[in-house]
């Protein structure tokens, strides 16, 4: 019984470990192609274009490539955090700029936001 | 403070063990707060929990740069974070083929509108020039933002900034947005919240639904590609 817990719970940890060295070595090919190919797209991303199409081509998801990729995107708000208290650094600048940048941001994010989405509609046959 | 109390303190600063767990204490509060909000749209939890890390390092006169150290531990999971949104993506492949013209369309029209009305607004408002450039790429994820600020003579860090302010707007106001104009279907209201708020509108997408959130994903992928593309051009045209 004791046996029979530890192996579910290495085997669950094994897939979880496989299933993060999967992702970190998408993400660096990822990374090494953008640097290789002199593309403008961050290693990251192409890292998730290339997951996508060998996950077409297996056909399916591994339940614990799954279960990783659930937990981490769980809270993926929090991973912004450290990025976002960089205002800080920018305050002066900001207090400067604050009407036109906040404006614009507003404006212009609703915009681009009603656009596409009525663009996909039309496209989609007016959804 | 008390000669202890400051040893301790000196100690403990110059560790990233402080950064790494004020960003976890920040962001658990600030999700405890959007949960009690019911999830209220305002009370978004990257604007809260950023608002809070910013004020503990005012009051406690920490450098951004210290705290970075703790949390740049935190910073680096957006990397197999963004792997990892192929996953639901994947989920959404059939769904996916059959929109592949309407996202494609809505791609080209999104990324375009982005840049040219952030630019004409600011521009209008009277911005300075380098505000301007660091303005442009707005609506894609911090990375690529930063290298097409840098490529068009913006300010990379600024525009981190404006990025992540961007998502903030975006993911706050699309919800309500979409709906107001009788956008329902889960995929186009995801993929116009990847267009125009990028990471942190897939944040909240993925709240609304699962579709909404892989397809805001695609469309956050996608739309890093076509502006990196699209910014330069469009820069040399409106400056």
């Amino acid at each position: 019984m004791a046996d029979r817990i530890g192996g579910n719970i290495s085997s669950l940890t094994d897939g979880m470990l496989a299933s993060i060295t999967v992702l970190l070595i998408f993400q660096l090919i990822g990374e090494i192609l953008a640097q290789w190919l002199r593309l403008p797209v961050p290693g990251p991303v192409l890292g998730m274009l290339l997951l996508f199409a060998a996950l077409v081509v297996r056909g399916e998801v591994p339940p614990a490539l799954r279960d990783t990729a659930n937990g981490l995107l769980q809270h993926l708000s929090l991973l912004f955090v450290p990025a976002g208290a960089g205002v800080m650094t920018h305050a002066g600048l900001l207090a400067s700029a604050w009407l036109p940048t906040t404006v614009a941001i507003l404006s212009s994010t609703a915009v681009t936001l009603l656009l596409t989405a009525w663009v996909m509609r039309i496209g989609a046959g007016g959804r | 403070m008390n000669p202890e109390l400051r040893d301790l303190w000196v100690y403990l600063s110059t560790s990233p063990l402080l950064g790494l767990t004020l960003t976890l204490i920040a962001y658990q509060i600030a999700h405890a707060v959007y949960l009690k909000a019911g999830a209220h749209p305002l009370a978004n939890p990257v604007a809260l929990a950023v608002a809070l890390v910013v004020a503990v390092l005012t009051l406690t006169d920490t450098s951004y740069g210290v705290y970075f150290e703790g949390a740049q531990f935190v910073h680096f999971l957006l990397g197999p974070a963004t792997v990892a949104l192929a996953v639901p993506l994947y989920a959404q492949w059939p769904r996916l083929k059959k929109l592949f013209g309407a996202s494609m369309l809505a791609l080209a029209a999104g990324s375009i509108t982005s840049v040219v009305s952030v630019w004409l607004i600011a521009e209008a408002l009277g911005a300075a020039p380098e505000v301007l450039r660091s303005l442009a790429p707005k609506s894609v994820t911090t990375p690529i933002a930063m290298g097409i600020s840098e490529k068009i003579g913006g300010l990379p860090s600024l525009t981190a900034v404006l990025v992540i302010l961007t998502g903030i707007v975006g993911a706050v106001m699309a919800p309500a947005l979409l709906k107001s104009t009788g956008t329902h279907d889960d995929a186009i209201r995801g993929f116009a919240m990847g267009i125009g708020a990028h990471g942190i509108g897939t944040a909240r997408a993925f709240q609304l639904s699962e579709t909404a959130g892989a397809f805001s994903a695609l469309a956050m992928g996608l739309n890093g590609m076509v502006t990196s593309i699209v910014v330069p051009v469009l820069v040399n045209w409106l400056a």
